[in-house]
């Protein structure tokens, strides 16, 4: 029974970074029906910025600061270079993106080198205890959860209560419509991407000090955070958080009792059983099939 | 008449790689078995987006899977080479149907996660079974030049042609299905579905099919990798791989088969070229390994905004009015605002 509490709340704690990358690409899906396969090369790219950072200034939180701000900066130029491929052959963006990807990681080896440096945590990582027995939880994980949430929650606001968040979703409902309405959509694109960027930069933060940081150490974080997006439904940014949930929870479950080859493989298993009931994901929408 | 062209062709192109073989050193003989090797498989996986629309970021997987049926078969059974890869490609092709079947349902970046879950997940299996696969280490496969080549023949060589001569007949034979009743299915169903499932076309079993062919492509090209490097390993097999694949069919243009040659001469010998490159102009070791990944990313984002139809696509479009004007095959299809 302990052992389950605990495989539990390190898999919510888990979870929840997968559905940092989950959201980051769905807010990209959302406006511009592309995947973006750089988001994790994205992420890590700024996770060294906050490293540097960190570094220099000896405070955890300027760092912090710093690499969401350099994933804002970041997501808007990757717009700037997908766009061209747009209305193009839809795989193209889907190179462009896998390119962007080669690239990041060839630069941040240039810049940063190969090898795998130690990424503080936030906060302490020793386990917490509730009355004497141990939750199998840090109080660095629980600030994990709490980032995601609070940013999810943060961004729900945004496109719900915000004219420009009206403006997004206009943008991702019917591009001509807006554009005749008046909205910069070039500019909502943008925008989109940004606020990716922001949500790739805060999984890279949060993931980086438990796998340790080097130009690929974001990989098999995004195939993850790209599998909770399928699983939610790519539409729907609730279903990413939804996704990742399920995700790192049957990960941790899988990873705990029956040992850690196992663990892609239960990816894979979760996956397929989800989209064998729901061919669009949990919470995405049923209807419309392209003809 | 077309069967005896691509024939004629492959017989052209066949002399080629044998008098380059010949003439060239050793390692040039294994970028030559390599290119063939990528060859097969991006063929494959051109045929299954390009034709059949679907999409598989997971190849690899289908690559793994041949290139263990390779090591266990030849380790196993003192089955003839030709005996050999055929298995391994109709057991990949086996595999293929079942995901065929199982991803019926699924679209686009759907389709694509279970794939790109699926070579994730595969090569986890070798390490669960160390006993069958031989974990980390992976099995060595065990090829030697057959005797009537004389005992001098280079075995890099005999890779080199083995690797060649399956990736001309599978060439041939997936320009002959193209040009067939079931390639102007795929075009059909992909083009418009409905209009095809009206027009009497089976679209479920169309679409399963292609992946049946795609993935024993892809498990040919496996086994052909396992006897290139003596060496089957799940680090052979990561996601870089299965994206390669991807990147090279798209490159050269999704759904044509020189589209398929060019994309893997591009993702074989730009890499090695930039290397060669930056350590000639006195780079430190870091820089020297990294530019050529940064240049790599560069030209696949060149590529692909300066010719949207892929390599074949620009060469068509120069060339063009010379033979065979077709139109690029996304050109025909109906742009369907989101």
């Amino acid at each position: 029974m302990q052992e389950f509490l605990d495989f539990t709340l390190g898999g919510i704690s888990f979870g929840m970074i997968y559905a940092a990358i989950g959201l980051s690409l769905v807010l990209i899906w959302r406006a511009t029906r592309v995947l973006n396969y750089a988001q994790g090369g994205m992420a890590m790219f700024t996770a060294y910025v906050a490293l540097m950072v960190i570094n220099h200034t000896g405070n955890y939180w300027a760092g912090f600061v710093c690499a969401l701000a350099a994933g804002v900066v970041l997501g808007a130029v990757c717009e700037r270079v997908v766009r061209p491929s747009q209305g193009k052959p839809p795989m193209n963006a889907v190179i462009v993106t896998i390119g962007l990807l080669i690239l990041l990681e060839g630069l941040a080896g240039i810049f940063y080198g190969g090898q795998f440096r130690s990424f503080p945590p936030a906060f302490s990582e020793v386990g917490l205890k509730v009355g004497g027995t141990p939750l199998g939880v840090s109080r660095n994980d629980v600030f994990v959860a709490v980032a995601v949430l609070a940013g999810a929650l943060a961004l729900a606001v945004l496109f719900r209560y915000t004219p420009a968040g009206l403006r997004l979703r206009a943008t991702a409902f019917s591009p001509a419509v807006s554009r005749l309405l008046g909205i910069r959509v070039g500019r909502m694109l943008t925008l989109g991407w940004a606020l990716a960027g922001l949500f790739g930069a805060l999984a890279g933060v949060l993931v980086s000090p438990s796998t340790f940081l080097y130009p690929n150490s974001m990989d098999s974080i995004f195939v993850l955070g790209f599998t909770a997006a399928v699983i939610g439904g790519l539409d729907s940014p609730l279903g990413a958080v939804l996704g990742g949930l399920v995700l790192g929870v049957v990960l941790n479950y899988a990873g705990g009792y029956l040992g850690s080859s196992l663990v892609p493989v239960f990816g894979l298993a979760a996956l397929a059983l989800v989209l064998l009931l729901r061919p669009s994901g949990l919470l995405g929408a049923t209807t419309s099939r392209q003809v | 008449m077309t069967l005896l062209r691509h024939l004629a062709v492959a017989i052209v192109v066949a002399a080629i790689v044998v008098v380059l073989s010949i003439t060239l050193n050793q390692f040039r003989d294994f970028q030559i078995a390599e290119v063939a090797v990528y060859v097969t498989a991006v063929a494959g996986l051109s045929v299954l987006i390009g034709l059949s629309g679907q999409i598989s970021i997971g190849h690899g997987a289908f690559m793994a899977i041949g290139a263990y049926a390779t090591a266990l078969l030849l380790m196993h059974l003192a089955w003839p080479l030709a005996g050999v890869l055929a298995a391994s490609a109709a057991i990949a092709a086996v595999a293929g149907l079942v995901l065929g079947v199982a991803a019926a349902r699924l679209r686009g970046p759907y389709l694509a996660g279970v794939t790109l879950m699926l070579a994730v997940a595969l090569p986890a299996l070798a390490f669960r079974y160390p006993g069958v696969f031989g974990g980390d280490q992976g099995l060595s496969v065990n090829i030697n030049t057959p005797a009537f080549l004389g005992s001098t023949f280079p075995l890099t060589r005999w890779q080199a042609w083995v690797a060649s001569a399956a990736a001309l007949i599978t060439l041939v034979l997936l320009a002959n299905l193209a040009r067939s009743r079931v390639g102007r299915s795929w075009r059909a169903v992909r083009d418009n579905e409905i209009a095809a499932a009206l027009s009497g076309l089976n679209v479920a079993r169309l679409r399963v099919l292609a992946f049946v062919i795609s993935a024993a492509c892809a498990g040919l090209a496996g086994g052909l990798l396992g006897i290139t490097t003596t060496l089957v390993s799940p680090g052979s097999f990561t996601i870089t791989l299965s994206i390669a694949l991807l990147t090279g069919a798209v490159l050269g243009g999704l759904g044509t088969l020189p589209g398929a040659v060019w994309g893997s001469l591009v993702i074989v010998l730009v890499p090695t070229y930039v290397t060669d490159v930056a350590t000639s102009h006195g780079q430190t070791t870091t820089v020297a390994a990294n530019i050529p990944v940064a240049a790599y990313g560069v030209v696949l984002i060149a590529v692909m905004l300066l010719f949207p139809d892929g390599i074949q696509g620009a060469l068509r479009r120069l060339f063009g009015s010379a033979y065979n004007v077709r139109k690029p095959a996304y050109n025909a299809r109906k742009k369907v605002p989101e």
